[in-house]
């Protein structure tokens, strides 16, 4: 870069790529993504996408977008709208210009505002004219033009040269970030190891950008954003699903198991199944069912033989498996159902985010029929929570169900690598031989936990099942028995209470308005809980991870605040679930179904409102 | 590991202290007895049997056998035996079911498990009849038939057992009838013995809700006539004075009698169980009254692959050379970066 541009220091920045869904800007926003957190800043991202693999070519429906908030301290969230906006298409400013900021940087695709394309996504003219982006610092560039002038000496033919044009406008941002190429440019030598024309191509049209970035004297000033300082450690980039799969394969090692995954492809699940799958080296079976059905009960097939068993599905796959996760209720066999929560209900928006089967977690079973509900918080965490699901189901005999979201599956973010050496013991209730005679639902006294007899042990032989049993696993209609086998088997999730954490609040122990958020929301809340502690208002907040059972100091938590809301992306399931746990508080509701996660603007606004009545 | 003595059970060794609650006169009965016939002729551990069934009559098997035993749900044991065979490929796992249960509601695991050749022994209790809700019609029930639920007969055509196990390239389809114990044994130890899926189709009657059903078959009086006992390598022939065949008139099979028309003993088709090509496996399950004699024994028996072994050579075959060795190696793989050093 010459040394004559200027460099403003900037806290964060949210940069949007957007385009076609066949323009290439999950690469591109991930290739962006992994470069600034090697640079060491703190970023969460929010790829969204539609359910089309190729929805029309043009349109609105057909864009892909690939949001990141990078900063040079903690970063909450994706962030409510954008510094820097990328669009490929004119489509792409239609679908985003509601989310780009006064006076952001707009870089759109001149060679794609042809007249169709502009009348395809619903402008008579100009669309930068009628989306009243004057106020925006709005850069037009000839992407494709430039694009087949960089590689007219490649020998590619023209579909591969213009498939490079993401990288054009990649190379643009670099430039716009003051980041250097290099590790983006390794990125293609080993991808493209066996096609080096590719791998060139992509870098050369890459500097291009890059270069014609620093031609531009309108793109000016260089934004600087500096580390954020994370505490020290190794690092990498990782999304939910990837953590998850992760999880369970760490908790596998741990406990000396076997890893076995039976599941059926489903958005967006579909990722945890695919990194199981390429995980032979460490000896995970998994086998893609041929339905969600058939993958529940080969889990617990699995979970009986004696091996960690999961399954991985989204909410209209939960719905399938319910009736076999009452088998392992009644059963009492570990096993852990991730559900990566979706719009619904039905099909419903299978590839936005949202938080409404929390109600089926919880109850979506025949009988009385309690299982462990855990949601993880961040994309890294649930990696954590996979772990913990994993060792819940494991030492307790339960189904457990672990909560995730659209959102979470495929946002990233940094995370410091843990070592296996720090992570929690696993210790399954194995039954000893000396059991005589083996009972298969006599319980230890204190968690009410039943000992897990695996095939091939010999002496050990007993018949389980879904029909009521008595203690020594006798088949048995008795009115008695019956209910007393029922209020064990509650009371047995209910002591999984020893391994719940306290509720922790961030914030004022005590104050006006305690928002209450869970799973994958959090995020969004706490940045908005943050303005507005940094404005003086006494607001505090508190996300749940351990929904059943709750944190044991709920109440006591509570009770220190005057207001308490839950915020959560459903007609407030969560808000019922406290009211049914933890009533006599009045909890207000600040709610949002559209798929997308909460903005900091509707938090906040929702917040002040309710102060406002205190 | 125990002495081998201690694996030379007596049938009262392998009966649970679960009392069996089949009606009287029910063909199951019988299969119970010849089942722990057959363990004690397969000399295994009983803790390597594993007893996986749905819902039905049938599927209360595992509570009376003192093995490892799983009384899953309806329709699903297939998926359940499944996750048990691939996390423990060295048990020998049985699923027990019925027409209802493993071709009605669970239909799919059944045709998805024989394609994957998944090494379990599915015992198919076929009395063409919903016993235990007390008689409706089954997926296998004849046209026709009145039942509680079609009282003006059925107007839907049955599935053939055989027919999807031939349909989903099953590697072993037998069949043998509840009343006869030296066939039905010595077909379970087969099955057992058999890698891969092993479907046996057992014609069982329902003493309550369909009495009789194959007696137009397997009666007393006219099984001889109309049921063909096929055996590997022996000449397919049937009837009381043995005198009958089975003989291939261009596609199809024909039921000859040896002697009239010019036909000899060696004319009379052989049957060859480990035939690939499962062509006339096909059209011998299909066999119906009364053009044809119902076909018992052991129609199919071909080596295959299974499941398990595939998935065994393939994570050997990966982990050899594996850069990923550990979860450490796992988390540490691909772009890390360190901070603050």
């Amino acid at each position: 870069m010459a040394k004559s541009v200027k460099v403003v220091s900037k806290e964060k920045a949210v940069i949007l790529f957007s385009g076609d869904s066949g323009d290439g800007m999950q690469l591109t926003g991930t290739l962006f993504s992994d470069s600034a957190a090697h640079y060491g800043n703190d970023l969460i991202t929010f790829p969204d996408y539609p359910a089309e693999i190729r929805a029309p070519q043009g349109t609105v429906g057909g864009v892909s977008g690939f949001q990141i908030h990078l900063g040079n301290s903690v970063i909450d969230s994706p962030g409510d709208s954008a510094d820097v906006l990328v669009a490929m298409n004119p489509a792409a400013i239609r679908a985003n210009a509601s989310r780009v900021k006064a006076g952001a940087i707009v870089i759109y695709d001149r060679d794609n505002f042809t007249s169709r394309n502009i009348e395809k996504a619903g402008y008579t003219a100009d669309p930068v004219a009628e989306e009243k982006l004057e106020n925006c610092k709005v850069i037009a560039v000839p992407v494709s033009s430039m694009v087949k002038e960089a590689l007219q000496d490649s020998g590619l033919d023209s579909r591969l040269v213009l498939r490079t044009k993401n990288m054009f406008v990649l190379g643009m941002v670099y430039w716009l970030f003051d980041r250097k190429l290099n590790f983006t440019e390794e990125f293609f030598d080993t991808k493209f190891a066996d096609r080096p024309e590719i791998a060139k191509a992509n870098k050369t049209v890459l500097r291009a950008g890059y270069d014609y970035a620093g031609s531009l004297e309108e793109l000016a000033p260089v934004i600087s954003i500096a580390p954020a300082g994370l505490p020290p450690g190794r690092y990498r980039n990782i999304n939910g699903n990837t953590a998850t799969a992760w999880g369970f394969m760490a908790a596998a090692e741990k406990a000396g198991l076997d890893l076995f995954v039976g599941s059926y492809p489903i958005t967006p699940a579909t990722g945890i199944l695919e990194e199981f799958a390429a995980r032979r080296d460490l000896g995970v079976r998994t086998f893609q069912a041929e339905d969600e059905i058939a993958g529940m009960c080969a889990a617990l097939g699995a979970a009986f033989a004696g091996s960690l068993a999961v399954t991985s599905t989204s909410g209209p796959g939960l719905a399938l498996k319910s009736e076999a996760i009452g088998l392992a209720v009644m059963a009492e066999l570990p096993v852990v159902i991730v559900n990566v929560q979706r719009g619904g209900p039905s099909t419903g928006l299978p590839t936005k985010t949202e938080q409404a089967d929390l109600m089926q977690a919880l109850y979506g079973r025949n009988g009385e029929s309690p299982v462990v509900v855990l949601a993880a918080g961040s994309p890294s965490d649930c990696f954590r929570f996979a772990y913990e699901a994993a060792r819940i189901a494991l030492e307790h005999m339960t189904p457990v169900i672990l909560l995730t979201d659209g959102y979470l599956a495929n946002g990233s973010e940094p995370w410091k690598i843990p070592e296996m050496k720090d992570l929690p013991p696993i210790q399954p209730p194995f039954a000893s031989q000396d059991e005589q005679p083996f009972m298969p639902y006599r319980r230890n006294s204190s968690t009410l936990v039943r000992s897990w007899a695996v095939p091939g042990t010999a002496g050990l032989e007993h018949r389980i099942g879904g029909l009521e049993k008595t203690p020594e696993g006798i088949v048995s209609y008795s009115p008695e028995n019956h209910e007393s086998m029922v209020r064990l088997r509650a009371g047995k999730i209910a002591r999984v209470l020893e391994k719940v954490p306290d509720l922790q609040v961030y914030g004022e122990d005590s104050g006006d308005l305690l928002l209450a958020g869970w799973g994958g929301s959090g995020g969004y809340i706490v940045s908005a809980v943050k303005e507005l502690q940094s404005e003086g208002f006494s607001v505090s907040f508190a996300n749940f991870n351990y929904i059943n059972p709750l944190p044991g100091n709920v109440r006591e938590v509570f009770s220190r605040f005057r207001k308490i809301a839950v915020a959560e992306l459903n007609t407030g399931q969560f808000a019922a679930w406290l009211r049914s746990q933890c009533g006599g508080f009045g909890y207000e509701q600040i709610n949002k179904v559209q798929g997308l996660p909460f903005t900091t603007k509707e938090i906040r606004e929702k917040c002040l409102k309710i102060l406002e009545d205190i | 590991m125990a002495a081998l003595d201690s694996y030379q059970y007596t049938a009262e060794d392998l009966k649970s202290p679960q009392e069996v609650r089949w009606c009287p006169g029910c063909g199951n009965h019988a299969v119970l007895n010849a089942v722990r016939k057959a363990l004690i002729e397969l000399g295994m551990p009983r803790e390597q049997y594993v007893f996986v069934s749905g819902i039905g009559c049938s599927s209360r098997f595992p509570y009376y056998m003192n093995t490892y035993g799983f009384h899953g749900i309806h329709g699903r044991a297939a998926a359940i035996a499944s996750g048990i065979c691939i996390a423990n490929p060295g048990l020998s796992v049985w699923q027990i079911t019925g027409d209802g249960d493993a071709l009605a509601i669970g239909g799919n695991h059944f045709i998805h498990v024989i394609r994957r050749n998944i090494n379990m022994n599915i015992l198919l209790f076929n009395n063409q009849i919903y016993g235990m809700t007390k008689g409706q019609y089954s997926p296998t029930s004849e046209k026709g038939l009145v039942t509680r639920t079609s009282p003006f007969g059925t107007i839907e055509k049955p599935f053939s057992v055989g027919e999807l196990v031939m349909g989903g390239q099953g590697t072993f389809f037998a069949r043998t009838a509840d009343y006869n114990m030296s066939l039905s044994t010595g077909i379970y130890v087969e099955a057992a013995r058999h890698r891969g899926t092993s479907v046996v189709e057992v014609l069982q009657n329902c003493v309550i809700f369909n009495d009789g059903i194959h007696d137009v078959v397997t009666g007393r009086e006219v099984r001889d006539e109309r049921t063909i006992v096929l055996r590997h390598g022996q000449p397919m022939i049937f009837g009381k004075e043995g005198d009958k065949g089975l003989v291939l008139d261009g596609y199809r099979l024909k039921v000859v009698k040896i002697g009239e028309n010019g036909i000899s003993a060696g004319d009379i088709l052989v049957h060859d169980k480990k035939e690939a090509d499962p062509a006339i496996h096909y059209l011998l399950a299909a066999m119906r009254y009364p053009e044809y004699p119902v076909a018992l024994g052991v129609i199919r028996s071909v080596e295959g692959k299974t499941y398990e072994d595939g998935l065994e050579e393939q994570i050997t075959d990966i982990r050899k050379g594996a850069e990923i060795k550990s979860a450490d190696d796992l988390l540490n793989s691909g772009p890390v970066w360190e901070t603050g050093h």
